[in-house]
């Protein structure tokens, strides 16, 4: 369960949003420059709200009014980049590996080999990110933020850089990943069909601010 | 004429200890003020970037004298460093500390440049993922800045190795103590057939210099290849 509630001021563009997220995907879906990036950023701890509160879960990972402000490294918050930001110096081993090692978890070979199989990057695991084709990056960003054990997981326009001929091949792993795990998805995208292929709930974003929330009968407006 | 006599393997060994311990003391604190140079907004900011840059620009004999100044037996710092037994004035490690000096600008600056270069995105990945501030920096931020920390490395040493004006002014020249490379070219070439002995050492000083560029160029290449993930 999230909610959020914040306003931000970028310049001159003004951030308002307000909503709720309930288990399953809840897509943010908006033109591009709406600003459903920089929204997702303040749950992820990387955008300081100028006003407001996030809570997850119970869990106040930010509140102007009672000062806390949870850093992002705390948060436990997933976070799949549109342009992947798999670490180049290391192998794609090492970068599933990374959010757990980094959180202090316990090496645990049983969650690594599901994610593994779930997502087919077995044959990957000891090149580096350079030699990795579009689709498979964005595939291992999706595993390391998995590995990291989070209770939300944040998708921001996750396949935006792939051409549709690769949307179609990467699609299907968003959608097992959703019938397969309970994790509660926020999926940001500007794309009607793709957030009606795997939301079940859209809240609607224009110009900063939420427009409208409700089922995917909102894409078709 | 090629034998090289022990007074002046005495100075290549001088010269190659001074430049690398000058080397390796700087390059933590180069890093550390690379990164908050590069990263970090603060007061005093522009003061302490020109603080590091001025060896670069002064006349090496000022900074020599300013150390005397600072460091000498009888200086603003000399005389308590010497009661916990840390004395620079007529000794190596005053040769070690000028050249430290010296080097400094080039060894903050080329490690900036490659600290500025890293992806800040990365780092935002590596917080989502649990990473502090520390352990961002150790995992993604100096990894990812290698080659210009080498290259920073290389560069600072070559300067240290070639240091001259501020090093006899601070810690004179002599012989076994405070005669590098240079001090000893210059002593040579003051005394009437000097000039056969200074030319060896001219051609050690060469050689030296080009071995360093091309460790620094093997390692700058390999490093390169890891950070672009191939």
């Amino acid at each position: 369960m999230l909610s959020v509630d914040v306003d931000k001021t970028l310049g001159d563009f003004a951030i308002q949003a307000q909503f709720e997220g309930r288990s399953g995907v809840t897509a943010l879906f908006g033109p591009s420059g709406s600003g459903k990036t920089s929204i997702v950023s303040m749950i992820a701890g990387l955008l300081r709200p100028d006003r407001g509160r996030i809570v997850v879960d119970g869990d106040t990972l930010f509140d102007s009014t009672a000062e806390i402000d949870q850093p992002a490294h705390s948060r436990r918050v997933g976070y799949v980049f549109q342009d992947g930001r798999l670490f180049p110096h290391l192998t794609i081993a090492r970068n599933l590996d990374y959010g757990r090692w980094m959180s202090g978890l316990a090496a645990d070979p049983k969650a690594l080999a599901s994610v593994v199989e779930l997502l087919d990057i077995g044959h990957l695991l000891k090149r580096r990110p350079g030699a990795l084709s579009g689709g498979e990056r964005q595939r291992v960003a999706l595993g390391r933020a998995l590995l990291m054990q989070p209770r939300l997981l944040l998708l921001d326009e996750p396949l935006a850089s792939l051409d549709s001929a690769r949307k179609r091949e990467i699609l299907p792993y968003f959608e097992k990943l959703r019938d397969e795990t309970k994790l509660p998805m926020i999926y940001v995208s500007h794309d009607a069909a793709e957030v009606r292929q795997i939301a079940s709930r859209v809240v609607r974003i224009d110009g900063g601010k939420v427009t409208a929330t409700g089922g995917v009968e909102l894409l078709s407006t | 004429m090629f034998e090289v006599t022990p007074q002046e393997w005495t100075a290549v060994a001088l010269s190659l200890r001074v430049a690398s311990v000058a080397t390796a003391v700087s390059l933590p604190f180069g890093i550390a003020l690379a990164w908050l140079l590069a990263r970090k907004q603060f007061p005093g900011k522009a003061l302490l970037n020109a603080v590091i840059y001025l060896p670069l620009v002064l006349p090496p004999v000022v900074t020599g004298y300013l150390l005397l100044i600072a460091f000498g037996r009888r200086g603003i710092f000399g005389g308590w460093l010497a009661d916990i037994g840390i004395v620079f004035s007529f000794r190596w490690t005053g040769a070690a500390l000028a050249c430290g000096v010296m080097a400094f600008p080039l060894l903050v600056g080329a490690i900036r440049l490659s600290i500025e270069a890293v992806d800040r995105k990365l780092e935002d990945a590596a917080a989502t993922l649990g990473a502090n501030r520390a352990w961002t920096v150790l995992t993604v931020t100096l990894p990812l800045a290698m080659p210009g920390i080498i290259a920073g490395a290389v560069l600072a040493f070559a300067r240290a190795l070639g240091e001259f004006g501020a090093t006899i002014t601070f810690v004179s020249n002599i012989p076994g103590e405070t005669q590098t490379i240079s001090a000893a070219i210059y002593t040579l070439t003051q005394v009437p057939g000097g000039d056969a002995q200074a030319l060896k050492l001219v051609g050690i000083a060469v050689v030296i210099a080009f071995a360093a560029l091309i460790v620094s160029e093997w390692f700058g290449r390999r490093a390169g290849a890891r950070v672009h993930g191939v």
